[in-house]
């Protein structure tokens, strides 16, 4: 890899992060409502909400607002709630320690399970056991997330009584057994809807891979076709799938959000969702640069470890 | 006992025969062009002797190698020869290389399965081959990936793989026709010269009529899945009896190409 590929990209990541951000305060400033009259109740007069506006400082010019919050966040400061004044950095420390877990451990379930399957569902693509995994995994695409999170409750909660439903323990990870119990299921939901899109990638890499030349030059070297697949197929079809998991990441936290909602879990998505109704500005832009930020970055780590796996690409500048 | 005999070969995908009873057969060391135009089934009957058909086709008949019968025994019992026995050079020889994996490791590679060399003694002998097949600087080069080399370079690798763990029979399936026609030149006699050396048998696949006879001193010609002619080269060019073979020397003779200078 060239040190200009790496100060481009880096560059490149920068940019984007500065036209997120600024894209996130626009939008949000748009939004009808105020966060005054929330604050003030119905009965406010407008005196009392110039004041309260002073007093948040949503009266000041845009530009002033943005450069104050944007330098925040660089040092790490995301500001203060708006309704409750706490500091948003601390509230999203609290509620990452449920979504990082949820999200890292259904990632890595996904690839675990989308990767054997996709393969053996190439593997035997002409027989009936390799068209019923892709079938499984069409119908798994098909399913919305939150009604798999609701059928996965009523099975393994409500009849088997295997697991908790919902929430989460209000001590947080101070028993970690019940903690993770209840985070089993949610993380099965979001795995579950991650594995069948991964799977239909893998499946059709793996296919290419099959009939690719390379394959039978192996084979014509004295490998049987698994050896062959084994040594020389793996890694030619994990570039593609590495590429898909890049854009990946914005799915599986837009899940991570949608599973919290289906099972009440307090993460970092069920506040966002709530900080929206409030009009809780100040929290929803930073928690919306917090996730969209993840985004971009585990993207362009990824990015980055394509380029070293695969020689063609390391050589372009 | 021939080294290769082939016999009554059909291959089939669904309903289509595309390789409908083919006769093929080579003695230890003998060289023989395989002609025919583009989808005569070719390279499927190349495939087919080692086993190394695409999923979906149905192959019957009979090949013998070194006297004992291939088809319809399993891929594990067929592999070992693969390479060891029978070496391929491909057409392609960009897609035929893995893009992900060194150059010298590729080389290599058939010494560690049929000869179980270490990591180390293979990226050796790699390089050695690597000189042999006329690749510069080989030391530097077994280090190098596919797409860093140029297409000759490319099929020079070809080459040495094929011939790695000295077969005694290298198919070489239109090994010249996706290179430039300089470069085809230079193959030709590489890959002659090495088989020459090797002492191995030749089956040489092309499309190319003058190419065929720079090769080989014996012809076959395919034609929708069947050999439609059979004898030595000169014979064949000089009083071709079928009519398709009729039509292939005169398509080559409008290209300005003389069978007499052809060697016997
Ligand atoms: N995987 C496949 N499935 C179905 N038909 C195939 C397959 N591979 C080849 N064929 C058909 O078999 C016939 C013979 O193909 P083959 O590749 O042996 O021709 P060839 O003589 O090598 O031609 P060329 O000079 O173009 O390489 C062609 O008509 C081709 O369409
Ligand atoms: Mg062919």
């Amino acid at each position: 890899m060239t040190p200009v590929f790496l100060v481009r990209r880096l560059g490149l990541l920068a940019a984007a992060l500065f036209g997120v951000s600024l894209l996130i305060f626009v939008l949000l400033r748009l939004l009808p409502g105020d966060v005054a009259t929330i604050v003030g109740g119905v009965q406010a007069t407008p005196e009392q909400l110039a004041v309260l506006r002073e007093r948040l400082g949503t009266d000041r010019p845009l530009p002033v607002q943005y450069a104050e919050w944007a330098g925040g966040v660089l040092t790490g400061d995301f500001g203060r709630s708006m309704l409750n004044g706490v500091s948003v950095t601390d509230e999203l420390a609290r509620k990452l320690v449920v979504t990082l877990p949820l999200t890292l451990t259904a990632a890595v379930l996904a690839v675990a399970i989308a990767v054997p399957l996709g393969a053996y569902a190439a593997l035997r693509q002409r027989a009936p056991d390799g068209a019923a995994v892709s079938a499984l995994g069409q119908l798994g695409v098909a399913v919305p997330t939150f009604w798999m999170g609701i059928m996965l409750s009523v099975v393994f909660a409500v009849q088997l009584r295997l697991l908790p439903a919902q929430g989460f323990p209000a001590d947080g990870w101070a028993e970690p057994g019940r903690a993770a119990a209840s985070l089993v299921l949610p993380v099965l939901t979001l795995a579950l809807a991650q594995a069948a899109v991964l799977l239909r990638f893998v499946r059709s890499a793996t296919l290419e891979v099959l009939q690719a030349d390379f394959l039978r030059t192996a084979r014509a070297k004295g490998l049987t076709t698994g050896a062959a697949l084994l040594r020389h197929g793996l890694r030619n079809a994990a570039m593609p799938v590495v590429s898909v998991l890049g854009i990946q990441i914005a799915s599986l936290i837009v899940g991570a959000v949608v599973v919290e909602q289906a099972f009440s879990l307090p993460g970092v998505g069920k506040m966002l969702l709530a900080d929206v109704g409030n009009r809780d500005l100040v929290k929803v832009q930073g928690t919306v640069l917090l996730l969209s930020g993840l985004v971009l970055v585990l993207g362009t780590v990824i990015d980055i470890v394509h380029r070293l796996a695969d020689p063609r690409l390391r050589d372009t500048p | 006992m021939r080294l290769l005999e082939v016999e009554d070969l059909t291959v089939r995908f669904g309903d289509s025969t595309v390789v409908a009873g083919v006769r093929l057969s080579l003695g230890a060391g003998e060289r023989l062009g395989l002609i025919g135009e583009s989808g005569s089934g070719k390279t499927l009957t190349a495939l087919a002797v080692a086993g190394l058909l695409p999923p979906g086709a149905a192959v019957t008949g009979s090949v013998r190698f070194e006297g004992s019968e291939l088809l319809g025994r399993r891929e594990r019992a067929i592999a070992p020869l693969r390479g060891a026995g029978i070496g391929f050079v491909f057409q392609e020889p960009l897609t035929a290389l893995n893009p992900l994996m060194r150059i010298g490791a590729q080389i290599g590679e058939p010494l560690r399965i049929h000869r179980g060399l270490s990591r180390r003694a293979a990226r050796g002998a790699a390089a050695e081959l690597a000189a042999r097949v006329g690749l510069p600087d080989p030391e530097r080069i077994v280090r190098a990936y596919p797409h860093q080399l140029s297409g000759g370079q490319r099929q020079r690798v070809g080459i040495a793989i094929a011939i790695a763990a000295r077969p005694a029979l290298i198919v070489a399936d239109e090994p010249t026709t996706a290179l430039d026609v300089t470069v085809q030149a230079e193959i030709l006699r590489l890959l002659t010269a090495l088989v020459e050396e090797e002492g191995s048998a030749l089956l040489f696949i092309s499309h190319d009529l003058a190419v065929v006879a720079q090769v080989s001193r014996r012809l076959a010609v395919m034609r929708a899945g069947r050999v439609v002619e059979e004898g030595p080269t000169l014979d064949v060019l000089r009083d071709p009896r079928e009519p398709y073979t009729r039509q292939l020397v005169a398509a080559a003779r409008a290209t300005s190409w003389n069978p007499q200078e052809t060697p016997s």
